[in-house]
């Protein structure tokens, strides 16, 4: 195999709650430049945690306490605060899963979208306008000037996730974690969405890890692909060789409750009570070991 | 819309005030003590009384002498003070700047004391830090402005004199000004040596009124602040780059700062109900000094001039508080 540059490359990562459980046992998983790798799982498996670890914004009383998270070559947790701060603002971004709750209420869309230019990036704020204008004609906004002087309530849900979209494109990210990108959406809406996302990925070669939960999302838009379970990757591989030869029992069982991969979450349920028994074995195996090293 | 919407609350501001205007008038009346019998000489007989009482309109009914008032009230008369023997509302006005000066100086400085705490409470939250805010504030809250008053005549006034304790400025003093807002007419004619003065006279005070909103402002606005702090438009800001006192200024603080908006309307009225002992306290003459005089001597001109102004302030300050709530929420702006 060709060496590909990784884009990111997360090592044995392992984060407590504060009640010094587990959220991420020894997550491990790389994406390749300019690649989609999909984290699929069900509800609570941690995918969104494995993200805001990256991005350094885990909640409360979450803490990383072990592992390593290397962006294009640099070992972040080697990084003072501010310095990790600046580079993942400068390298990353972030799709929410909620258009409605990521803008804020107070402030107009245009300053929302230009401010990680300007103020973090240090651009003019002239060629933050302009790029900001060519981003929301990428994502099909047809009257730029209306939305940059508008306040988030005066836009459709659809709106807002194209405005977040263009904005998390516009500084030329190296990574952008996509969370769930598209469920807070009209069903209608998701579909232009998701091509929206697929786009503007392959236009400006952007690496994006996508958390979903949706196996049909995984098989349309993703080259590689980590399975999670409690805060583990049960299985990691490429998209076209997953679907065609899933190898652990889970991710069959996720498969066979999906019937053609086009169905949401809540189909997810009836994973059968075998898989689920050694699921369970796994977790308690990685536990032992995991405290064993731990005292 | 919009047009009908302020009609509407001119009207409610009418209301209220009309309300106030009769509670006061006819409260002080039933209230013992009679201002005629304080301000005769010991050896006056009945007829003199009754001539007094008709000179101030005392001896006709209630609901007539209220019309009378009323009726000269809408024309600007307040009638004439009983115990200074000059017109009511010149007496006012020429104590409501004092006043006024001495309540916005304590708002900004508990703005000043409370923003700036509860930003590093809300930096800090989970922290000793954000624990120690919590005691200050507590403590700061039980204790009300006049105690704050005295506590800090003891410091400053007792132990460590650097700021005055007594009146609103030097008597020796040449003052130049036209109007009675003497701190700002001393900034307007860059007579800094008088603003200096006059602050060192209203420092304490102020700061006895300013502390225990300062208190409030802090612990409420932290509250709010770290309720907004754990949202998805805070966190996208966070991984944009933007350092945590940044997000608090930028995203939290717009949004953060309504609740306590609103909690500072109510607050400022009870800080210029404040006023009134704490400018007894260090003999400032404003309007509460004042208000206190004319109680003592049972001035029913003179009281019900200043209640009404005071409560015309309270309405105001509501209208305000309305007003840049509606600023800050763009969502009641086009609503
Ligand atoms: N702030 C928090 N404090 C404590 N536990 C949390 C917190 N946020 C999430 N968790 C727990 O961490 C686990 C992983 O959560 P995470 O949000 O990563 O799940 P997810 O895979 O993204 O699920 P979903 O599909 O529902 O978004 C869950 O079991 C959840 O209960
Ligand atoms: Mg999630």
């Amino acid at each position: 195999m060709t060496a590909q540059p990784l884009c990111l490359s997360i090592g044995a990562l392992s984060a407590t709650l504060p009640n010094g459980d587990r959220v991420l046992r020894s997550v491990s998983l790389d994406v390749a430049a300019g690649e989609v790798h999909a984290l699929v799982g069900e509800s609570g498996a941690g995918k969104s945690m494995i993200g805001k670890a990256l991005l350094g914004v885990l909640p409360p009383g979450v803490r990383q306490v072990e592992g390593s998270i290397t962006l294009e070559g640099t070992r972040l947790e080697t990084l003072a605060p501010a310095a990790r701060r600046r580079l993942i603002g400068a390298r990353t971004a972030l799709i929410p899963q909620d258009p409605l709750t990521a803008l804020n209420p107070s402030r107009r869309i245009g300053p929302q979208m230009t401010d990680r230019l300007t103020h973090i990036l240090g651009w003019p704020a002239a060629s933050a306008r302009a790029r900001i204008r060519e981003m929301l004609a990428e994502v099909h906004i047809r009257e730029p000037d209306r939305v940059i002087a508008a306040y988030p309530h005066e836009l459709s849900g659809g709106m807002r996730q194209r405005v977040l979209i263009a904005a998390a494109f516009a500084a030329e990210p190296r990574l952008i974690v996509a969370d769930e990108p598209t469920t807070a959406l009209d069903v209608t809406v998701q579909k232009q969405i998701l091509r929206l996302i697929a786009d503007l990925q392959r236009r400006h070669g952007t690496a994006i890890l996508f958390v979903t939960h949706d196996l049909g999302v995984v098989a349309k838009i993703s080259q590689s692909v980590s399975v999670l379970y409690a805060g583990m990757v049960v299985e990691r591989a490429p998209a076209p060789e997953l679907f065609a030869t899933p190898r652990h029992a889970y991710t069959k069982a996720l498969m066979a409750a999906t019937p053609r991969y086009t169905h949401p979450a809540s189909s997810l349920q009836p994973v059968n009570s075998a898989v689920l028994a050694e699921l369970a074995l796994e977790v308690r195996a990685a536990d032992t070991e995991w405290k064993r090293a731990h005292g | 819309m919009i047009l009908q919407k302020f009609l509407l609350r001119l009207m409610t501001m009418a209301v209220t005030l009309f309300g106030v205007a009769v509670v006061v008038f006819v409260v002080i009346r039933v209230a013992p003590g009679d201002p005629i019998a304080m301000m005769l000489p010991p050896g006056a007989g009945p007829e003199d009384i009754e001539r007094l009482r008709a000179l101030y309109g005392l001896d006709k009914s209630l609901p007539q002498q209220f019309v009378i008032w009323l009726g000269g009230v809408l024309q600007g008369d307040f009638g004439t003070s009983i115990s200074l023997r000059q017109d009511v509302l010149s007496l006012v006005l020429g104590r409501l700047p004092a006043t006024l000066e001495l309540a916005t100086l304590a708002l900004l400085m508990a703005l000043a004391i409370g923003g700036p705490l509860a930003i590093l409470g809300a930096r800090e939250r989970g922290t000793a830090v954000e624990a120690g805010i919590d005691v200050a504030g507590g403590a700061a809250l039980s204790i009300p402005d006049f105690l704050w008053g005295l506590l800090l005549i003891l410091v400053f006034g007792v132990l460590a004199p650097i700021f005055e304790i007594s009146g609103r400025v030097s008597p020796s003093l040449d003052l130049p000004f036209a109007t009675q807002f003497y701190l700002v007419e001393s900034i307007l004619r860059l007579r800094f040596d008088l603003t200096a003065d006059l602050l060192a006279h209203m420092f304490i005070p102020a700061l006895a009124l300013a502390l225990p909103l300062a208190a409030i402002i802090t612990l409420l606005l932290k509250q709010s602040l770290k309720e907004v702090m754990d949202l998805d438009y805070v966190v996208l800001a966070r991984v944009k780059g933007f350092s945590e006192t940044q997000v608090i200024l930028r995203e939290a603080l717009k949004n953060a700062a309504l609740p306590t908006l609103t909690l500072i309307g109510v607050q400022f009225t009870f800080l210029i109900g404040g006023t009134v002992i704490v400018e007894r306290l260090f003999s400032y003459e404003g309007l509460g000094n004042m208000a206190i005089d004319a109680v003592i001597n049972r001035d029913l001109p003179l009281i019900q001039g200043i209640v009404l102004v005071f409560a015309l302030i309270f309405v105001l300050i509501n209208l305000a508080v309305d007003l840049s709530y509606a600023l800050l929420n763009p969502r009641l702006r086009h609503g």
